[in-house]
This record gives structure tokens, C-alpha cells and sequence, in this order.
């Protein structure tokens, strides 16, 4: 019986890794599918960025009362997942609480510790779900998150409030076990909270609570592995992309829009023409793209960024567009690109490499309305905690609109004209420029 | 007060201090103007030797490259580049953020390297070395007065500290608004938004943000901007307190104070 236990065990953690190694594989060839982009400079700055805004949350902290919530779940989720250690080796050895043993006092210490957590955790998760579902906080309960996105939110909070009520659970019954002196349960000190419970299950014969401290510690783990592996389909993600992301965040003012190199080389060679290189002979590749059209024209970056949004809203909530009424939302564009980058990523598994589907990311999924209304302010970028830039998508597909569809609105297409005519954006003589000197 | 340019000075073999980038909105909005002279006056009492180009100079390409025509907007850099470089111009001053934002992060990628000021900080300089000094503590005595941070000044390159400290030479009250420094919000004239009707929405961004203004009670909104302060100007005359509240840029207040 015990071996056979061992042996669902070993299969299950197995399997568990299996396909989240192949599913996070899956995400990696989606990443790369977009263009490249060089960002391997300033390793030490990359590092310290990583550490104060991924692990320290920094930027979360503009709103103390959801950051310090968050820091204590992340903190708890995280710290008690060392007993996940613990559990393997249970797990697969067939021990019961191996490290009991070895550590003497130490271990109804650290496991009180982790106790305390999972209540922390457990509260701040109940106010999570308040906050979004009964509070309904605006940038929770927004129609871009109507369905799955919704869903997946509240998904998120139950499987935590059930993990951390069965770690609770198993560990009360472990007391009790003890308690009564049962084969196999290595007597410990009381932990600090479910010290306090064991009252719910006197009276409970042994059988029962073994029964129910099996049933807590499988339940536990099985669902550990399904989260974990559930991890990638989830805004969630974010608890293991958030450290890349915010290591290959932008280091350059953020005002500092990406320069065109292909189309700076255009006009040089327009201007000098003895700087052009000699024209290529025979087939030349077709040129780039100008902007990006769909995800493959979006540079990797951006698709990791897509796969680290959690939804949260705050760049929508400070987006001047939204908060008047216009559709942009930049969370939307976040979401999009990811869903976008999903289905290319089914495409390629379906179809070997990437068929034409007829859709692309501009259009299918952002519409110029979204797009025109960006005021390239900057205050999405300053509000993700974890460094997203949605500007930088919307600067591209604006790109794409303007010179691959020459579709702008007939305003713009005047201050264009005007611009290259008069040298200014309004219709003024450019040798009324300087006029203001007399007036 | 004679202004010269570029040409007339490197026609006399000279060299002005600082070249003033006036940028489109301050060489021919009616308004935007008003700034122009302002800082002028100022550059002029203190005695810093500037120069304008004049004609030859260009859109710098800002609402070109924002909308998504990049191809207009290396245009205009390679031909401002150029011109400047012919000049070896190595220092300019503009009274627009958005200028600013190009000349400090977009054009050294392509051969064009200047130090740069925004005309808060020079004014800051200016008063902090003791070369402006406000008269009576300024012309606004007792009056409270909010602040709005321009995108391409506060967010796109951090500058959120410098026209505070100019406003707080005056003798009078800074008052700031709830979304202010990081978290300010837009005036709904970026990213070429100027040059185009608004999306469709529930209000305009202007609006909005004029009504944010006006919620601190304050009789003064100090901008930075030209832009800024065409957009919150019409935000203003909206809620019809043009008469009892003023959009001023802080060029303008230093000048009425000297």
C-alpha cells in the first residue's frame, strides 16, 4: 500500500513537470517569434531593477494598501512552498515529516512560521476576492475582463484559499494523530495555529484522521502540481515573469521613443545619395515591415511582456484615453497581444510552422479607434509594477497604420503636408516664423 | 529689444551662449507666442547672449514620429541636425517639452548631440545663481497656484522638481493636484492628439484635467507646455472661469515678476 502510494507520487510530480517544462518550452518559441532586439547592456542596472521591483514589488507600493496585501501573499505563497520540499521527500521516500527528526524544536518552529503565513495569506486572499467581486474596485470590473479573464481571477484566489486551508487541515489532523499516539506520526512540538485547532477533531478515531490528514496531504500536492501547470493558460504567470520582465525592463528615459534605423539609412541615402550602398543584385529579401502588424512584427520583448501581464488594470486607471471614455485601454492591448500570440502559438503546433490564418494583431484584435486615442503620455508605462510597456506596441502599430496602410485621420494627413511643406504643423509661411520678434 | 539669429551672428564670427529653440507652437500660435517673448525679455535682462534660427529652423518631427510617420520625422531631423551641426550649435534652450524630449533622447542617435535645457530648469539655474530675482515676491502675491507637470517633462524624462522650485520663489501658495509628479495627468495634446479631433468618448481630456486644476481652489494653473496651455485653457473657458482663472506658462510668470 505504502509503495504504491510512493509510486502515484513519483508518476505524478513527473508528470507534472513533463508538461510545464513542454508548455513553458511552448512559451519560449512564442516569445522568440517576435523580432529581435538587443538588450544586453547595463547587466548590473538589469539586476538591481530585478531585485527592487520584481522581488521588492517597488513600484506596486503607489498604492500601499494593495501592495502590502500583495507582499504578504507573495511572500507567503513563496515561503511555504519550502515545505513543498518537504513533502517530495515524504513523497517519494514513503517518510512521514522527515525533517522532524533532524531538526528537533527548530522544525514546529518553522512550520508554525509557515502557519502564521498561510493565515496571512489566507486573509489577504479573502480581501482580494471582497475587493473584486463585492467592493467591485473600477479597474477589477472593467468589460475587457468579461469571461475567462474574470474567471481566471477568482480561479486564482479559490485554488489559493483551498491550498492553504488543506495545508491547515492536514497539519491540525497531524497534531491529533499525535495526540493519540499513532504509528508513524513523529511526535512534534504543537505548531502555533493549528495547535490551536485540533478541538474540531476530538473525538475522531484514528482511522478517521488519518483518513482525513491522506486526504489533506494528497489533495495538497495534486493541487500544487495542477497549479503549477496551470500557471501558463493564467494572468498568474506573472508571479515567474515578473523577474525577467522587469531585468529586460527599458533603461532609457521614458520619453525616448525606439528609433527606426531602416528608415534613418532611407533618408540618408535619399539625401546622400553617394552614401547608399550599391543596390543588391539578383533576388534582394523583401524589406521588413514598417511598425508591426501582428505579433511577429512586435520584437520579443513585447511578447514577454504580453505573457507577464496580470491584469491588475493600473495602466487603464491612469490612462487619460480611458478615463474620458475613448476605447483604448492599454491592459486591452496587453491582453490582446498575448491572446494573439496563444493563437499563432496553436497555429505552429497544429500546423508545423505558421500558416496564414488571415488575421493579424492590427484589425483582428486592436482597432485604429484604440490606437488613435493614445496621447503617448507615458502613464501606463509609469504605473505597471512590473514594467510592461504598452506604449511601445501602440507606437508600433501606429507605425504600421501610417506607412504601410497610409491610414491617418484627414487632420493628420494635413499636418502632414504641412509639415513637409511649411516646415511647422499648421499652415503658417515658414518665412513668418520668425515674425514674433516684432509683434 | 533686437533679436538675433544664428546667420547674423555667425556672420559676425560669433558665438551666442545658448541657442533658444522657439518650436512651432511658440513661433506662430497667438498664444504660445505671449511665452516666447516672455523668456526672451528674461534672456534679455539677465544678459545671456542667445540666438534664434529663425527661418531656417524646422519642426523638430515630434507629432510626425508620435503618430507613426517615421519617415517625416527623419526627414525633419536630418535637416535640423544638419543645420545645427553646420553652426556648431552645443547648447540649446526650448520652451517646449516636447522639442526637449527630441533633442535630449532622439536626436543623439542620429548625429545630433546638444546639452539641453527645458526653460524651467534654465529659469531655475537663472534664479538659484541669483541672476532673476522676483520683485516684491512676484506679481502674484497670495494667490494659490497649482502646478501641471507636462508628460515629456515630468514622466518622459523626470524633471518634476525644477518649475516647482521657480514657483516657490514666488510669494504664494503651491497647491498640487491629486494626480500630480508621476502620476499627472495627460492635457490630451500628445502623441499629435493637437492636430486631430478627440476620439469618441464621454468628455475630453482637457476637460478633465482643467476641472482637476480647478478643484484645488487655485487662481493660477502654472504650465510648462504651450501645448498644456492651450489645452487647459479651453478646459477653463468650459467650466466659464476664464475670468477668474488664469493659464499661465512659468516663463510668463517670471517675466510679469522682473
Amino acid at each position: 500500500m505504502q509503495i504504491a502510494q510512493q509510486i502515484l507520487f513519483i508518476a505524478l510530480a513527473i508528470a507534472a513537470v513533463y508538461f510545464f517544462v513542454k508548455k513553458v518550452k511552448e512559451m519560449r518559441r512564442n516569445i522568440l517569434l517576435g523580432r529581435d532586439e538587443d538588450i544586453s547592456d547595463n547587466k548590473n542596472q538589469r539586476w538591481k531593477n530585478m531585485v527592487l521591483l520584481a522581488l521588492g514589488q517597488k513600484k506596486m507600493f503607489k498604492k500601499p494598501i494593495p501592495a502590502l496585501l500583495h507582499l504578504v501573499v507573495y511572500a507567503g505563497f513563496i515561503i511555504i512552498n519550502v515545505e513543498i520540499l518537504e513533502i517530495s521527500i515524504d513523497g517519494v521516500t514513503g517518510a512521514h515529516r522527515i525533517f522532524a527528526p533532524m531538526l528537533g524544536g527548530l522544525y514546529a518552529f518553522l512550520i508554525g512560521f509557515f502557519e502564521v503565513l498561510a493565515a496571512l495569506v489566507l486573509l489577504g486572499v479573502v480581501v482580494f476576492f471582497i475587493r473584486r467581486n463585492i467592493l467591485k474596485v473600477g479597474r477589477l470590473n472593467m468589460a475587457e475582463l468579461n469571461g475567462w479573464p474574470r474567471n481566471d481571477a477568482n480561479i486564482i484566489l479559490i485554488v489559493e484559499v483551498v491550498l492553504m486551508s488543506l495545508f491547515l487541515i492536514m497539519n491540525t489532523a497531524d497534531l491529533s494523530l499525535q495526540q493519540l499516539g499513532a504509528e508513524h506520526y513523529t511526535k512534534t512540538d504543537s505548531f502555533w495555529i493549528s495547535g490551536n485547532l485540533t478541538g474540531m477533531f476530538s473525538g475522531m478515531s484514528v482511522g478517521t484522521l488519518i483518513g482525513i490528514e491522506r486526504t489533506s496531504w494528497w489533495l495538497h500536492i495534486i493541487g500544487v502540481f495542477l497549479f503549477l501547470n496551470y500557471l501558463p493558460y493564467s494572468k498568474h504567470l506573472h508571479i515567474l515573469l515578473a523577474f525577467p520582465n522587469a531585468y529586460y525592463s527599458k533603461l532609457v528615459p521614458q520619453g525616448e521613443a525606439k528609433n527606426m534605423k531602416e528608415i534613418q539609412n532611407e533618408v540618408l541615402y535619399m539625401m546622400e545619395p553617394d552614401k547608399a550602398p550599391p543596390a543588391p543584385t539578383g533576388d534582394a529579401p523583401a524589406p521588413p515591415r514598417f511598425g508591426a502588424k501582428d505579433v511577429m512584427d512586435l520584437s520579443w520583448k513585447n511578447l514577454l511582456d504580453a505573457y507577464s501581464c496580470t491584469e491588475c488594470g493600473r495602466c487603464t486607471d491612469a490612462c487619460p484615453a480611458n478615463m474620458t471614455g475613448k476605447k483604448l485601454s492599454p491592459r486591452k492591448i496587453m491582453m490582446d497581444t498575448r491572446d494573439r500570440m496563444e493563437e499563432v502559438g496553436k497555429n505552429i503546433n497544429a500546423n508545423k510552422e505558421y500558416v496564414d490564418d488571415g488575421k493579424s494583431l492590427l484589425h483582428g484584435y486592436i482597432t485604429t479607434e484604440e490606437l488613435r486615442a493614445c496621447t503617448t503620455c507615458q502613464a501606463c508605462v509609469e504605473a505597471c509594477p512590473v514594467m510592461i510597456d504598452p506604449l511601445d506596441i501602440i507606437m508600433q502599430l501606429r507605425r504600421n497604420l501610417i506607412m504601410e496602410e497610409s491610414s491617418a485621420p484627414g487632420e493628420w494627413n494635413m499636418m502632414f503636408g504641412n509639415i513637409e511643406n511649411n516646415m511647422a504643423p499648421w499652415k503658417f509661411s515658414p518665412d513668418d516664423r520668425d515674425a514674433w520678434v516684432n509683434g | 529689444m533686437p533679436i538675433k539669429n544664428m546667420a547674423e551672428y555667425a556672420a559676425n564670427g560669433e558665438m551666442p551662449e545658448v541657442l533658444f529653440w522657439v518650436g512651432c507652437a511658440g513661433s506662430f500660435d497667438q498664444r504660445a507666442q505671449r511665452i516666447t517673448r516672455a523668456f526672451t525679455q528674461i534672456l534679455d535682462k539677465v544678459g545671456v547672449k542667445f540666438a534664434i534660427l529663425g527661418k531656417e529652423e524646422m519642426c523638430t518631427g515630434d507629432p510626425a514620429r508620435r503618430s507613426g510617420n517615421e519617415f517625416l520625422f527623419q526627414m525633419m531631423a536630418y535637416n535640423n541636425i544638419n543645420t545645427l551641426n553646420a553652426y556648431g550649435i552645443k547648447k540649446v534652450v526650448t520652451i517646449c517639452p516636447h522639442c526637449f524630449n527630441i533633442f535630449k533622447n532622439e536626436y543623439p542617435k542620429l548625429g545630433g548631440t546638444y546639452e539641453v535645457m527645458h526653460h524651467t530648469t534654465f529659469l531655475q539655474q537663472l534664479i538659484n545663481d541669483g541672476k532673476v530675482v522676483l520683485k516684491d515676491g512676484g506679481a502674484f502675491k497670495g494667490k494659490k497656484i497649482t502646478y501641471h507637470d507636462s508628460c515629456y517633462l515630468g514622466r518622459g524624462n523626470g524633471i518634476y522638481e525644477a518649475p516647482r522650485e521657480v514657483l516657490q520663489a514666488f510669494d504664494t501658495e503651491l497647491v498640487e493636484m491629486k494626480r500630480c509628479r508621476s502620476n499627472g495627468m495627460c492635457c490630451g495634446a500628445g502623441g499629435a492628439q493637437m492636430f486631430k479631433e478627440e476620439e469618441a468618448g464621454t468628455t475630453r481630456v482637457n476637460f478633465n484635467r482643467a476641472e482637476q486644476a480647478l478643484e484645488t481652489g487655485a487662481t493660477i494653473i502654472a504650465a510648462n507646455c504651450p501645448f498644456c496651455t492651450t489645452m487647459l485653457m479651453d478646459g477653463v473657458k468650459n467650466k466659464e472661469k476664464e475670468d477668474s482663472v488664469q493659464v499661465l506658462d512659468i516663463a510668463e510668470m517670471v517675466a510679469m515678476s522682473i
